[in-house]
């Protein structure tokens, strides 16, 4: 009798073990979806509570570069601006371009309070969520160039899928030739990322500046997002090998910028004719 | 054993918090991860209840993957060992078996039987973690490189704790 006891209570912990292990691939599975499980994550407020503690206490240690970094921007943008003024001014009325398409970007600012490079998938938390407008799908950018994209928000919080994430793919141009690919991370340096669908017959160069193409909408066209650093052609591939060096270390995030395309739903919802157009 | 359970459940919060703000940022090199939070699990009493274990398993694997962002991985990884452990602590039973109550430490059963019992403990729940957070062996080499480092840093942490605060019959 007691032996089966002991049989029973054995299959007992085994079936515990199956039901929890079940449990754990689903909530990976849903994980990686888009969207996947709204709670359990650094976006909720407890977690966000203490990751911001601790982002707080780890900022002193930068507080000098990211102050020199935002004053360099700073200046830039002004520069940027007083040109800008300048060639309205010299324009015509007739070249005055719809208020919609001048304003359709938004900038939204935050601080990162939670980031990882050194895995294959990484995310980042920022402190601003959906008080403040920011919705999944938005791009994020930070004064070096394109960051990422907005996975999940809750209130106050937001979790970004970052550049470095061998699932996110954002369409680029090299900026020289015209051409466009698509970037993705390869999992491996975390400085630099993979430019692929450069077909055999462009002749990208070592230093080449590589920005985001603005054709999937969510990304403002022209960000930077880093340079070329190896050129390869193996034999007979049809696409070009190639790395660029990210103009943004990832490891010393501390401010970026959420942006909000207003066009975005105009754009979607006229691009969805075109697989009906296939004739 | 009440005043036990109190002083396990605060040991939990400080593993789990130590991994959460200060071990989360040591990473050396890209690829030496310091999981230390399952130094816990790997510390627990000797004939505690396989499905205790496995809850606790979960429970501090859940609340690092809340904040890691990645739900479901280190509780896959911790159930395993946690399931495994036992079988493994049985193949190990030093002769006249173990005490009552006694902690699987290196204090209690000298270092060599330690680097025996939690090595391949350690090295499968990082294999486990690893290739489950790559989604498969794209890329093999760079992972396992990634296990291997792991393994070794994380393994330097427990033996480090269990010489600053050695784990005695409890």
């Amino acid at each position: 009798m007691e032996r089966i006891f002991l049989f029973i209570y054995q299959f007992r912990a085994f079936f515990t073990f199956l039901l929890l292990e079940l449990f754990c691939a689903w909530l990976i599975i849903q994980n990686n979806q888009y969207q996947g499980a709204q709670f359990f994550n650094s976006a909720n407020s407890f977690v966000g509570g203490i990751n911001n503690f601790s982002q707080n206490t780890r900022d002193y240690f930068s507080l000098r570069e990211v102050n020199s970094v935002l004053s360099e921007e700073n200046a830039n943008l002004r520069k940027l601006l007083e040109q800008q003024s300048q060639y309205i001014v010299a324009l015509p009325d007739q070249h005055k371009v719809d208020s919609q398409v001048v304003n359709r970007f938004d900038f939204v600012d935050a601080k990162v309070i939670n980031n990882s490079i050194d895995r294959y998938t990484n995310f980042i938390t920022i402190n601003k969520g959906k008080a403040e407008g920011i919705v999944p799908g938005m791009a994020v950018i930070s004064p070096a160039g394109a960051i990422g994209k907005v996975k999940l928000t809750s209130n106050h919080f937001s979790v970004i899928t970052s550049l470095l994430n061998t699932d996110l793919r954002v369409s680029a141009v090299l900026k020289r030739t015209g051409h466009f690919g698509t970037v993705q991370w390869d999992g491996i340096d975390p400085q630099a990322i993979a430019l692929n669908f450069i077909p055999r017959h462009v002749e990208p160069l070592v230093g080449d500046t590589v920005i985001t193409s603005g054709y999937s909408g969510v990304f403002p066209e022209g960000i930077l997002i880093g340079t070329i650093s190896e050129v390869e052609l193996s034999k007979e591939a049809p696409f070009f090998d190639l790395k660029v060096k990210l103009a943004q270390d990832f490891q010393k995030l501390s401010f970026v910028t959420v942006i909000r395309s207003n066009l975005l739903h105009e754009l979607d919802s006229l691009e969805q004719h075109i697989p009906e157009m296939k004739k | 054993m009440n005043r036990s359970i109190v002083l396990n459940v605060f040991v939990f919060f400080v593993y789990l918090f130590f991994q959460v703000l200060i071990l989360k940022n040591a990473v050396m090199f890209h690829v030496a991860f310091c999981f230390l939070y399952i130094g816990f699990l790997l510390l627990l009493p000797v004939e505690t209840n396989p499905l205790i274990l496995m809850f606790l398993g979960f429970a501090l694997g859940f609340s690092v993957d809340v904040f890691y962002d990645s739900l479901g991985l280190h509780a896959l990884a911790s159930v395993l060992i946690m399931y495994a452990r036992n079988y493994w602590l049985a193949v190990l039973t030093p002769q006249g078996g173990y005490d009552a109550n006694v902690l699987p430490s290196l204090a209690n059963n000298g270092a060599q039987w330690f680097m025996t019992y939690s090595i391949p403990l350690i090295f499968l729940h990082h294999i486990v973690l690893f290739y489950t957070e790559a989604g498969g062996f794209d890329y093999f080499w760079h992972t396992l490189m990634k296990v291997l480092a792991s393994t070794g840093f994380t393994l330097l942490a427990i033996v480090l704790v269990e010489y600053v605060f050695p784990g005695r019959r409890s």
